[in-house]
């Protein structure tokens, strides 16, 4: 759920191939999402090497699964995409018996993730974020110094967002994450699947582009960091990617994330094992690896990422387990929804809709 | 006299075989992948892998196979007639590209001229400097567009230190970046042939067009143009055919309200899963561009490249 960019080229990093050679694992996660340090202690400790692919959209993945024999063992799609290749039969169950580890998982989240892959038969979350905005400080307040900065009023509004048209706004190109959250701040069932809501919560952003200078799912991360544009609708750990950019250039920008209080979308990206992987034990064994306290929280001081391991949390810096950015407090949690995979009809109506709110057509 | 050399018949033998390769090159990587997508376009989307049905699998046999086909439907096609994005995609793509091609031709004609004119020992180095921007990966070369085209960028930098604007210009996001990006990645294609047609061309034409009293302009045009035909169509096509199918350039430098037939043949695969009508797009993609190719082909066959 990172970074659903279009481009294709960017993904077509070294493909790991079907090698099924004894002591190989082939790993496809999404880009800028581990410390490498841990594959490397991985190899070290099991003797069993790392080939590891990153990609940048669950689009592009997907399709790879769909076209079938994509040669890695351990993937990791967002839930909500997830639960519709369960259906589709891509993925092999997880081996209880190797996964000595499962029970070091967060009850909290996981009974969030239940709903999409009921028993965590298939998969074990990785990382979990929300979808929020980031904004740079100064050139919203001085624009509006009332600014409703806790709240979606500043996407949604069309009075709000018109003072920042002049700097920048962007908005992810992500219809399975906007038009959920159009229909949470319209007071309607996020998870709505019938045409009416979805046609309704379009024309609720259809209000808001003549504001938007982009939709785009990744090119906010720098364009804020740099202070290019001024707001942007974000998935958590990009903003707070931005952010630490920012902080690093030492450029006077100050970009801060917002989790909306009108509560907002929380996604998960999951572990999986396609059901055609050539090293499955492997791929088992990796797994359990990663569910490790030490380990998964290495994970989580590197990348900036929430995990789903309740034991892990002791071993989390304090500055990112103390920061409500990225795990949120209780009563925030609970403002959270989220949704599952629209049946093909229902998905049909979001794409057209969406392309209705981007292209005016 | 000598007995008859057999030499001519060994030739004409090998510029038959000669032709061979570009035919398996054409069944090989366009026919049978298109036989796959049309294919395709007549199945059905499921939730399944592959998710279309049905799937042909040469192991049923021929009923099998001819069970198969009798599933086939028209659906998809009957389904992009229904909705207008469709229509406004692919003419919004033609109109985009056929405005670029057209300002590739102006930006183009006068370099490649420039080259053919070029003294002798120049026109290797010229040709290779053209060409040298493929060194650079193509994805990194459009972001760089990014860099120089957005708010704060190198060109509304320069511009407002020269005084010409007061404020920055909004270029980033807009058609306009979109037209620069292609002009800048497709130039190469539209100078290439120019600058092949009008190498070859005997500068003594000219020269007996003012001897018979043409003014240059006129004869620049008699002479130079029309001689150079073949290379202009050879370059527009070169450009026109890619950028209709153009996907990354829009993507990166345009707004979201840029419609092109490749943006939405992206959404039906990726967004909606649904393989059968993103081959239907295609397929009709490649129809739509059967036409320009064709005229291409008469113009070749009556001009002579």
């Amino acid at each position: 759920m990172k970074r659903a960019i279009g481009v294709a080229l960017a993904s077509l990093v070294v493909w790991a191939g079907s090698a099924s050679a004894d002591g190989v694992v082939n790993v496809y996660n999404w880009s800028d999402y581990i410390d490498e340090e841990i594959l490397a202690e991985f190899t070290a400790e099991t003797g069993i090497d790392v080939r590891y692919d990153v990609f940048d959209s669950n689009e592009m993945l997907e399709a790879k699964l769909l076209a079938g024999k994509t040669g890695y063992d351990v993937v990791v799609p967002t839930a909500y995409f997830l639960s519709r290749q369960i259906e589709a039969g891509l993925f092999a169950e997880l081996d209880k018996d190797v996964l000595t580890n499962i029970d070091n998982l967060w009850d909290v989240i996981q009974k969030r993730v239940e709903v999409y892959d009921p028993g965590a038969a298939h998969a074990v979350t990785y990382m979990w974020g929300t979808t929020g905005f980031g904004y740079v400080e100064d050139k919203i307040l001085e624009r509006m110094p009332d600014a409703p900065v806790d709240s979606w009023d500043m996407i949604l509004d069309p009075e709000v967002v018109s003072k920042f048209a002049d700097c920048g706004v962007h908005v992810l190109d992500a219809p399975t994450d906007m038009i959920p959250i159009a229909l949470q701040y319209l007071g309607k069932d996020p998870n709505s699947h019938e045409t009416d809501d979805i046609r309704e919560a379009a024309d609720l952003i259809a209000k808001i582009r003549p504001y938007v200078q982009k939709f785009h799912s990744s090119e906010y991360i720098n364009a804020l960091a740099s202070g290019d544009i001024c707001l942007a609708v974000g998935w958590s750990g990009d903003v707070l990617q931005a952010r630490d950019r920012a902080e690093e250039a030492d450029n006077g920008v100050t970009v801060n994330y917002v989790i909306p209080k009108e509560g907002t979308m929380m996604w998960f990206d999951m572990m999986a094992i396609p059901v055609d992987a050539p090293n499955m034990e492997n791929a088992n064994i990796f797994i359990n690896y990663l569910m490790r306290p030490e380990v998964i929280a290495k994970a989580t001081n590197y990348v900036n990422y929430a995990n789903a391991n309740k034991a892990s949390q002791e071993f989390i810096d304090e500055g990112v387990l103390g920061d409500p950015a990225v795990y949120p407090t209780a009563e925030v949690l609970d403002r959270l929804f989220t949704t599952t995979a629209l049946p093909p009809r229902a998905q049909r109506v979001q794409t057209r809709e969406w392309t209705r709110v981007k292209t005016g057509s | 006299m000598a007995p008859r050399s057999p030499a001519p018949k060994i030739s004409r033998w090998r510029a038959n075989l000669a032709a061979i390769p570009p035919y398996v090159w054409l069944l090989l990587f366009f026919l049978a992948p298109f036989l796959i997508i049309l294919k395709i376009s007549f199945s059905e989307a499921v939730i399944a892998q592959p998710p279309y049905s049905p799937v042909l699998s040469l192991s049923d046999g021929v009923s099998g196979l001819w069970a198969a086909v009798r599933e086939f439907t028209f659906a998809n096609y009957a389904f992009l007639a229904e909705d207008s994005l469709y229509i406004r995609a692919y003419l919004s793509s033609l109109t985009i590209a056929a405005i670029s091609t057209a300002l590739t031709l102006l930006v183009g004609y006068p370099i490649a001229l420039a080259m053919a004119r070029a003294p002798h020992g120049w026109r290797p180095l010229l040709v290779a400097l053209m060409i040298l921007p493929f060194w650079t990966s193509f994805l990194i070369r459009v972001y760089a567009w990014i860099g120089i085209l957005k708010r704060d960028g190198l060109l509304n930098q320069v511009l407002l230190w020269s005084g010409l604007i007061s404020e920055p210009l909004t270029i980033l996001n807009t058609n306009t970046a979109v037209y620069i990006g292609i002009v800048y990645t497709y130039l190469p294609f539209m100078v290439l042939p120019l600058y092949a047609a009008l190498e070859r061309q005997d500068r003594a034409l000219l020269e007996a067009a003012a001897d018979l009293g043409s003014p240059p302009l006129l004869a620049f045009w008699q002479v130079t143009v029309r001689l150079s035909l073949p290379g202009i169509v050879a370059g527009c096509l070169l450009v026109f055919i890619p950028v209709v199918g153009e996907f990354v350039i829009p993507n990166l430098l345009g707004g979201s309200s840029t419609l092109m037939i490749g943006q939405t043949l992206w959404d039906e695969f990726f967004q909606n899963r649904d393989w059968p009508l993103a081959s239907t797009v295609a397929v009709l993609l490649v129809l739509v561009l059967v036409v320009p190719i064709t005229l291409f082909q008469r113009i070749q066959s009556r001009g002579g490249l």
